[in-house]
């Protein structure tokens, strides 16, 4: 059975905070396609955990300010 | 479109136009007389030979003509594990079938047909199969 992913993220939104980083920069330093990175904030690709980590790491950000999954924050609370 | 996605286009449009070649030269030598008696061997290698040339051929043109990000990620190896899978399925098919078609005494025509047929779905559904998923997205099981 083919599930949509539930993961949504901002890195959009962390791109254009950070001096409106293109998607083109962002694949560069963490060595993926542009591709890749437009199918990730499209929600279209879940990352491995190592590949989010490099994003969080590029905004210096904790994982979960970059992605988020439904749920998630009541239960940290 | 990254590299791999181009390569995947390349090899479903030579898959298919190599694929419909050799069908239509083996069918129009048919005429009023059985298939198995149509002469098949030298249209079916240059086929198979002629795809692998033009494949190449055409990525190194591709390549030069738009140049591409010579990255290869790890959705780019997923989609490519995803696609081989699909496409694994129609070789052991074929496999199998061409086996039993032997055991049961099939005239070498046919064998070597269902064969070649097999290869050729393997590569059209693995690469349709790799280029849906890059313009949609990777499913979730």
């Amino acid at each position: 059975m083919v599930k949509p992913t539930r993961v949504t993220n901002r890195i959009r939104a962390l791109r254009f905070a950070h001096d409106e980083m293109t998607q083109a920069e962002l694949a560069d330093r963490i060595s993926v396609t542009r591709q890749t990175v437009i199918a990730i904030e499209q929600g279209r690709y879940s990352p491995s955990l190592e590949m989010a980590f490099q994003i969080a790491h590029v905004f210096k950000v904790p994982l979960d300010e970059v992605f988020q999954y439904p749920g998630s924050q009541e239960e940290t609370q | 479109m990254t590299l791999e996605e181009r390569r995947a286009w390349i090899r479903l449009i030579v898959s298919v136009a190599a694929y419909g070649g050799y069908a239509f030269v083996v069918l129009s030598r048919a005429g009023d007389r059985p298939l198995a008696e149509v002469p098949y061997g030298a249209a079916l290698l240059w086929s198979v030979g002629g795809a692998i040339l033009a494949t190449i051929a055409l990525e190194v043109v591709v390549a030069a003509a738009r140049p591409a990000s010579l990255v290869k990620d790890e959705r780019d190896r997923e989609i490519g594990r995803l696609g081989d899978h699909v496409g694994q399925a129609f070789v052991v098919i074929g496999a199998v079938a061409a086996m039993l078609m032997a055991i049961a005494g099939w005239d070498r025509f046919w064998i070597a047909n269902v064969i070649y047929v097999c290869f050729a779905l393997s590569s059209v559904l693995g690469n349709v199969a790799k280029v849906i998923v890059y313009r949609r997205s990777l499913p979730q099981w």
